[in-house]
């Protein structure tokens, strides 16, 4: 069975210092957040520190942060999460750090640490665009040939900014601003703590 | 496929080629630039993203119930396992228990849905290495196993069972049957309906007793099977420890030779009850992720007969009673103000998931399936990342094939186990 998420953190501050900025056990599960500065330096320890082995890299992801909880956010609005998993000490960790600038956000690749991190590093860059300082093919993978704008930014409507139709009459698919009204069914709504818990 | 450009020069002679989207080997819509050196290839780039609906951000703007459907259209060859994943992700941040029962029901139809996805796998490989016999053997077995999935849920392919808390019902006492038409006389639907006369879990039951057979034949098919092997020997092999750089999970990670599996390492549900061995590669090649892949059904099938021996004895709930996830039973519903109330109350405007952030993770037919979800509290989840097995897989295509002849792409894309739904989400 995994290490105790109270063991693994020990190890984690162990190994990284005050490199931690805040870290968090919930549902049995070890968050920490790292300044963007060490990222580099806190993935190369995660992986190579023996007591700690974080060999297999399961996810990245990017996070904005921007309309959380209705816009109460004060932070940093772009973050890249790391989903970290040793297969041979078998436990599991989750790093994140804020992106500096808001407007630019950027961060070095892994690709060095973790090659798995290739499309990983790609889809947040198409998805959220945060650069990936390093990275040798930051190409966009899951959006359209010729898309413009990072469509899992909160700003982004959900209908995206244009449609593509079949035009008879210069015998070729066109795009043109949507056509759909942006419509929402159930609204969004934040309750007080523990409003659902059991 | 059409050849694009060709370098004028006498010396240099590669060739750019364009793969897909729209062959038939591609399954799905892989479009795959190869660069050439002759027939060998030099550079494989996929472009994936053609199947890209927006699932996670489609999410955000639904509530919590309203997600589970989509889940199914992520893999679409291993629908259940999606689901468990998402509910295992809510009812983690919720912090509720789920009925043995319905953990059983959960553990029985990831089991046939493994089944079902590494059927079509094995059909579909044989299929793209010539070999159509083994695809019509696998589809007769799925068609079973679809009979089961619509017995129980309503719909055969994009099942919607699992919710938060539970599944949505519990298995139907009978097993639907043939009927009379111009095509099936008396002795067809005798024949047809003898092992449909009892529940569902008689059903299963005999089904799984058959199936060992079943995979036998397909063994007797292939394993020795000269052009077998030489497709699928020494191609695409991975060692173990480029397998772990590369993100590789599941079959691809076991080909390989690691001993990792989510169900016996991290288990969920209730896998630490159950009995059941992993298969491990040596060599990590096609051939090897073959083998295991095929030991792995035999496997997913005692699993199933262990969950089937213990659902028929022991009867119990099948959804949580918590009623701020779950709905109360129809007759509550009908006599009790409080419980409209939870019901009005859930469908309108649904569950509330305390603040917070987990990743949840099955083993899935092709690998780790991982749902990471941050809620803010409200009613719909803040954002969801689901972690497709096939992504890294495919990011790995390129150093799997290079040095390779172009139909040894074939036979790599075919032991990767792609499906678009997932890998384009």
């Amino acid at each position: 069975m995994p290490l105790t998420p109270e063991v693994l953190l020990d190890r984690v501050n162990e190994a990284l210092g005050d490199k931690v900025l805040t870290s968090k056990i919930a549902q049995d599960q070890v968050t920490i957040v790292v300044p963007v500065g060490d990222w580099l330096e806190v993935c190369a320890t995660l992986r190579d520190t023996p007591a700690l082995a974080f060999d297999l890299m399961i996810d990245l992801c990017g996070v904005d942060y921007s309309a959380y909880k209705e816009g109460a956010w004060d932070g940093k609005r772009f973050a890249v999460v790391l989903n970290l998993l040793s297969i041979k000490r078998n436990h599991r960790l989750r790093v994140r750090a804020f992106c500096a600038d808001d407007e630019l956000p950027i961060l070095p690749s892994l690709m060095e640490i973790w090659p798995a991190v290739n499309w990983f590093e790609r889809e947040a860059f198409d998805l959220f665009g945060i650069v990936f300082d390093g990275h040798p093919d930051l190409r966009r993978i899951l959006t359209d040939y010729g898309f413009i704008g990072h469509p899992f930014r909160k700003d982004f409507p959900i209908s995206g900014h244009v449609e593509m139709r079949y035009d008879p009459e210069l015998k070729r698919v066109v795009y043109q601003p949507v056509s759909i009204d942006p419509r929402e069914v159930t609204p969004r709504i934040v309750r007080e703590d523990n409003y659902g818990a059991a | 496929m059409t050849v694009t450009s060709a370098a004028p020069s006498a010396e240099i002679r590669n060739y750019t080629i364009n793969f897909g989207p729209q062959h038939p080997a591609a399954h799905g819509v892989l479009r795959l630039v190869l660069e050439l050196d002759g027939e060998v290839i030099v550079r494989a780039d996929p472009h994936v993203g053609l199947l890209h609906r927006g699932t996670e951000k489609l999410a955000e703007t639904r509530t919590f119930l309203q997600s589970v459907p989509y889940m199914d259209r992520l893999d679409y060859m291993s629908m259940m396992q999606n689901e468990h994943a998402y509910c295992l992700a809510i009812e983690r941040l919720l912090g509720i228990e789920v009925p043995e029962r319905a953990q059983y029901i959960r553990v029985m139809f990831d089991e046939i849905t493994r089944i079902l996805n590494h059927l079509l796998w094995l059909g579909t490989h044989a299929l793209d290495i010539g070999a159509m016999t083994v695809f019509l053997y696998a589809f007769r077995e799925r068609e079973d196993l679809m009979d089961v999935y619509e017995a129980v849920t309503g719909a055969r392919v994009h099942a919607a069972y699992y919710r938060p808390g539970g599944v949505y019902r519990d298995l139907p006492d009978a097993m639907p049957q043939y009927q009379a038409s111009k095509k099936k006389n008396e002795s067809d639907l005798r024949r047809l309906n003898e092992n449909r006369q009892g529940s569902v879990l008689d059903f299963i039951e005999d089904f799984s007793r058959r199936f060992f057979g079943y995979v036998d034949e397909y063994e007797t098919l292939l394993t020795d099977n000269r052009i077998w092997k030489q497709r699928t020997v020494g191609v695409g092999v991975v060692d173990a420890d480029r397998a772990k750089a590369l993100g590789f999970t599941g079959p691809m990670l076991r080909g390989s030779g690691i001993v990792w599996d989510m169900r016996k390492m991290q288990p969920y549900a209730v896998y630490d009850k159950l009995d059941f061995e992993i298969p491990i590669g040596r060599t990590g090649d096609s051939y090897d992720r073959y083998l295991v892949r095929m030991e792995e059904m035999r496997q997913s099938n005692r699993l199933i007969q262990q969950c089937v021996a213990w659902l028929k004895s022991n009867p119990g709930p099948v959804i949580s009673d918590n009623h701020k996830v779950a709905p109360p039973s129809r007759e509550a519903m009908k006599s009790n103000m409080e419980e409209l109330i939870h019901h009005f109350k859930l469908f309108t405007e649904g569950m509330h998931v305390p603040e917070g952030e987990v990743y949840a993770a099955v083993e899935h037919s092709k690998g780790e399936f991982g749902v990471y979800m941050i809620s803010d509290g409200a009613n719909k989840p803040y954002r969801l990342k689901l972690r497709a097995p096939g992504f890294s897989h495919l990011a790995g295509l390129d150093e799997m094939s290079r040095g390779h002849m172009i139909a040894d792409v074939v036979a790599i894309i075919g032991t990767l186990d792609i499906v678009f739904g997932d890998i384009d989400r």
